[in-house]
């Protein structure tokens, strides 16, 4: 299959690896780590604005629920002095708060202190482990390694151990605003908001950040997956700092959103999911959790606060679509979504692709098929959402030059308003969403397990989501002409879509109708022991697994293209 | 903090000098300078010269410009205080010169639709939340500025200007906004509440008109306060439910905006929503009415347009639909009252 995309080798923009803001970084590491801690610190007090009372509340708090966690939640990960550590930290506070020989300063002194503690450790666990060495063996052995399991299965005979004829960027292609995010990443810094479907998404996107020549990011990694040896080595070689979603205490988030905010002022480039966790209905993320997106909005007023009005300290979101034929995970995902539809606060994390051996045979079933993925870099924007040009500029609707800056003056200073910026976050979110939307690329299989899901669902009207999903598998088949004709009813409204920019279609899907059905019906799920789609012998549509194909569906959700049926 | 010199201090800009807006010029002019926009050369003229419009005299720290980018430039806070018909065109010649520094307010009870490009209403087989836009939504998507706040409430102009106790709600997301409005407006007579839910306040001033024109009607039919009572309440309950569906909340049309304005234009004669109603009931054509009033009755275009959404949205609005057969379609208002007073309302509250 013919396809035209972007198979470029890009020149590194900074050679040197001691230009690289995260070699700075880790250069430094102890004094961040501490000026991360001090910050928390402050901003702590801030929200509890300075009332020892609430502080000490705070402080119990977050021992009661650091004792809970350890006690019902515990992973491999978790360091072993963890309850030494907060056993100190009782016993502290019981001494305090009982001592009546002590004034108020000084227990307000000893509260201080123990809040120093627990930032300080937060902030040790959070930060990044980046080792130049272990970076490029990462990288080699990336490359290296999935060259030979590519070349392996598609070039026949003993060569194909030394065959360079596929690399993988015949398996991934990488698309999009290439040439502009190299050039703000040598001039600003790039916080990087990528869809998120799959656990594999950490080291794709690790993977094409090195294609594309740039500098390591530093990305939040879930510290679920340090628990696994060779995943723990990966992450750390590829840069990533530590977030534990079981720690929901105020410390621990302040913490991580300080880390975040002081290392884009450092000008270190990140990485976000702002989806928060892998999308479990396989819809594209539409609320995206604000939390980490804010510290890109408040680094950015940080920087004007300094003074630094140029392009080195603008902060340039970019966001990213990954599109797939399969997402491995699929069919836990799915039923994890269907079991808590909202209510995400009964559920427990769980990891479930956790077992080296389970990666492995996904790899290898990976590259042996032809299962391809693309990677979509969308227009650079600036903290509000505004596109911005290769220099960095900002541009507001009407194509006129502004300056962020101004987003942040109110009478004529640069002016701290938390409330203003948690606005703008959530602004900031709906233009990602958008962006994500419009950059959304099209695939064959999306295609039959949307018009497959919608037909079954039309057939069913009377029924609601999940009685329609509790059918029996046996009794569903669509006549394939009817099928046929459905398909392209969506795929005339997909291309008059892209016509109008609200979306994008891979080259693949400029065949005729029949060839866009076959290879979608070869792709969608196809690793799956259960298939979403397939052929059956008398030449109509079947479905092994409805849920599946549910999740597959969702990948078109929020086109309006469902009213068509 | 060192005090601000004074001289540096920029001036606040009013855009329309209507009646509306020359109660808020007056009314800020006695804390800061104001800038008034007026798109006539007389006015301008009249209130540099003689500090009056249309004859009435104003404070003298107002000066009126024609130049929409003098005014963007001396002031960091601009007021738009002009009806919904002219709203986006008048909008559209100020985007220019607006920076996302600026924050704006506006005081327009209206909406404005929002078609594909060259299609009017009558074209449309539906209107859905997207063809209809509240004053807010057009400031946000025909210019760069996003501190955007609205000023709504029983504020009726006449009353204002004489100084009489009133107050207001600033409603923005931006609590910068909120408190902007209030330093700028608070006075020993006028009070001013802040509330976030801007949509819900824009419309609560916006769907109170409805029931204002009916209410006129009521009173131009000769009827009694117990049906007034019987309207007010009612006219409430389509209030909440309209408003509710355009994505306001409900609390916002309990407030003072709401409940607050409606009880004070249906029963003013100076409120022209009230005065199309009233003149209809005596017998009058609309077409009469409209064409002896200057100014704006904001509620005739806001049936028209409510109608046509609540027909989209499959809803039911029985105050709206019969006003709108009433204003468009020659129904005579005392059918339009039989009619009411036979649809089976049943439950007298259901929305808390």
């Amino acid at each position: 299959m013919a396809e035209a995309y972007i198979k470029h080798k890009y020149e590194p923009i900074l050679p040197q690896k001691d230009e690289w803001p995260v070699v700075k970084l880790s250069k430094s590491r102890k004094d961040f780590v501490k000026t991360v801690a001090e910050n928390s610190k402050k901003s702590i007090l801030e929200i509890t604005g300075n009332n020892m009372d609430l502080l000490k509340e705070e402080l119990e708090t977050t021992l009661h629920r650091e004792k809970l966690r350890i006690k019902q939640n515990p992973w491999a990960v978790d360091p072993d002095d963890e309850k030494d550590f907060w056993r100190k930290v009782r016993s502290t506070l019981v001494q305090t708060s009982t001592d009546n020989s002590l004034t108020k300063t000084q227990k307000k002194k000893k509260y201080l202190e123990i809040l120093d503690d627990i930032t300080m450790r937060y902030a040790e666990e959070i930060a990044s482990n980046f080792v130049h060495t272990h970076y490029k063996v990462t990288r080699r052995m990336v490359t290296f390694g999935f060259a030979r399991l590519l070349n392996a299965a598609r070039v026949k005979g003993i060569k194909s151990i030394f065959s360079n004829q596929y690399s993988l960027q015949d398996k991934i292609q990488v698309l999009g605003e290439t040439d502009q995010i190299r050039e703000l990443a040598s001039k600003g810094t790039i916080v990087m908001v990528p869809t998120h479907f799959s656990n594999l998404d950490s080291i794709l996107i690790g993977w094409i950040i090195s294609v594309l020549g740039l500098p390591p990011f530093i990305y939040g990694a879930g510290l679920n997956l340090f628990n696994i040896g060779i995943f723990a080595y990966f992450m750390n070689a590829l840069g990533a700092y530590k977030v534990d979603r079981r720690k929901k205490n105020l410390p621990y988030l302040e913490t991580l959103k300080t880390y975040s905010s002081e290392a884009i002022q450092f000008g270190v480039h990140s990485l976000f999911f702002p989806g928060g966790t892998r999308s479990r209905s396989g819809m594209i993320e539409k609320k995206l959790k604000l939390g980490l997106l804010s510290t890109a909005v408040e680094a950015q007023r940080a920087n004007y606060q300094n003074e630094i009005k140029d392009i080195g300290g603008k902060v340039f979101i970019v966001p990213v679509t990954i599109n797939y034929h399969f997402v491995l995970e699929a069919p836990s995902l799915i039923q994890e979504h269907l079991s808590i539809t909202g209510q995400e606060r009964y559920y427990k994390e769980r990891d479930e692709f956790s077992t080296s051996y389970k990666i492995s045979k996904f790899l290898i079933k990976f590259f042996t098929k032809g299962s391809d993925i693309s990677v979509s870099i969308g227009r650079a924007m600036d903290v509000l959402g505004n596109y911005v040009d290769n220099s960095g500029n900002s541009f507001d609707r009407h194509g006129r030059k502004i300056d962020t800056r101004d987003y942040f003056i109110s009478n004529g200073q640069v002016t701290v308003d938390a409330q203003r910026e948690e606005e703008y976050t959530y602004h900031l979110g709906k233009r990602i969403v958008e962006e994500f939307h419009i950059n959304n690329r099209v695939f064959s299989s999306h295609l039959v397990a949307f018009t497959a899901f919608q037909m079954i669902k039309q057939d069913n009207k009377k029924l609601d989501l999940y009685s329609l999903l509790r059918l029996p598998e046996e009794d569903i088949f669509l006549v394939y002409v009817e099928f046929r004709e459905a398909c392209q009813m969506v795929l005339d409204k997909i291309f008059e879509l892209e016509a109008s920019g609200k979306l994008q279609v891979a080259p693949h899907m400029k065949q005729d109708i029949d060839s866009i059905i076959t290879h979608g019906l070869e792709n969608v799920g196809m690793y799956h022991a259960k298939r979403p789609l397939i052929k059956n012998r008398n030449g109509n549509i079947e479905t092994q697994d409805l849920t599946l194909l549910y999740y597959y569906h969702n990948r078109l959700d929020g086109y309006d293209l469902e009213k068509l049926f | 903090m060192t005090l601000k010199n004074s001289s540096k201090e920029k001036s606040v800009g009013v855009v329309g000098m209507g009646s509306f807006g020359t109660a808020i010029a007056n009314i800020l002019a006695e804390k800061s300078k104001v800038i008034a926009f007026a798109r006539r050369a007389e006015m301008v003229d009249e209130i540099n010269h003689h500090h009056k419009v249309d004859g009435l005299p104003i404070n003298e720290n107002i000066v009126g410009t024609q130049d929409p980018e003098m005014l963007c430039n001396s002031c960091d806070t601009i007021f738009f205080m002009i009806p919904s018909s002219a709203f986006q065109e008048v909008i559209r010649t100020f985007s220019p010169y607006l920076y996302p520094y600026h924050l704006i307010l506006h005081g327009t009870k209206g909406l404005c639709l929002n078609l594909p490009e060259g299609k009017k209403l009558s074209d449309m087989k539906l209107i859905n939340r997207e063809n209809i836009l509240t004053m807010s939504e057009v400031i946000l998507k025909e210019t760069v500025a996003i501190r955007v706040g609205c000023l709504a409430g029983p504020n009726l102009s006449r009353e204002l200007y004489l100084g009489q106790p009133a107050a207001t709600v600033v409603a923005s997301k931006y609590n910068e906004v909120i408190l902007e409005g209030q330093r700028l407006l608070r006075t020993d007579k006028f009070q001013v509440y802040g509330n976030s839910d801007i949509v819900g306040v824009e419309l609560s001033g916006v769907l109170k008109n409805i029931i204002a024109i009916a209410a006129g009607a009521l009173a131009g039919l000769g009827l009694g306060e117990n049906a007034k009572g019987l309207l007010v309440s009612r006219g409430m309950v389509e209030l909440v439910y309209l408003g509710n569906a355009l994505g306001g909340s409900i609390k916002s049309f309990i407030g003072l905006a709401g409940i607050g304005d409606l009880v004070t234009t249906c029963n003013s004669t100076l409120s022209r929503n009230y005065t199309v109603g009233y003149r209809l009931a005596k017998g009058e054509k609309l077409s009469e009415i409209l064409e002896s009033m200057d100014e704006v009755a904001e509620g005739i275009n806001t049936v028209r347009l409510i109608k046509a959404f609540v027909e989209g949205r499959g809803m039911r609005a029985p105050i709206t639909e019969n006003l709108y057969k009433v204003l468009f379609e020659d129904l005579k208002i005392e059918e339009a009252l039989q009619y009411l007073m036979k649809y089976p309302f049943s439950v007298d509250v259901d929305f808390l």
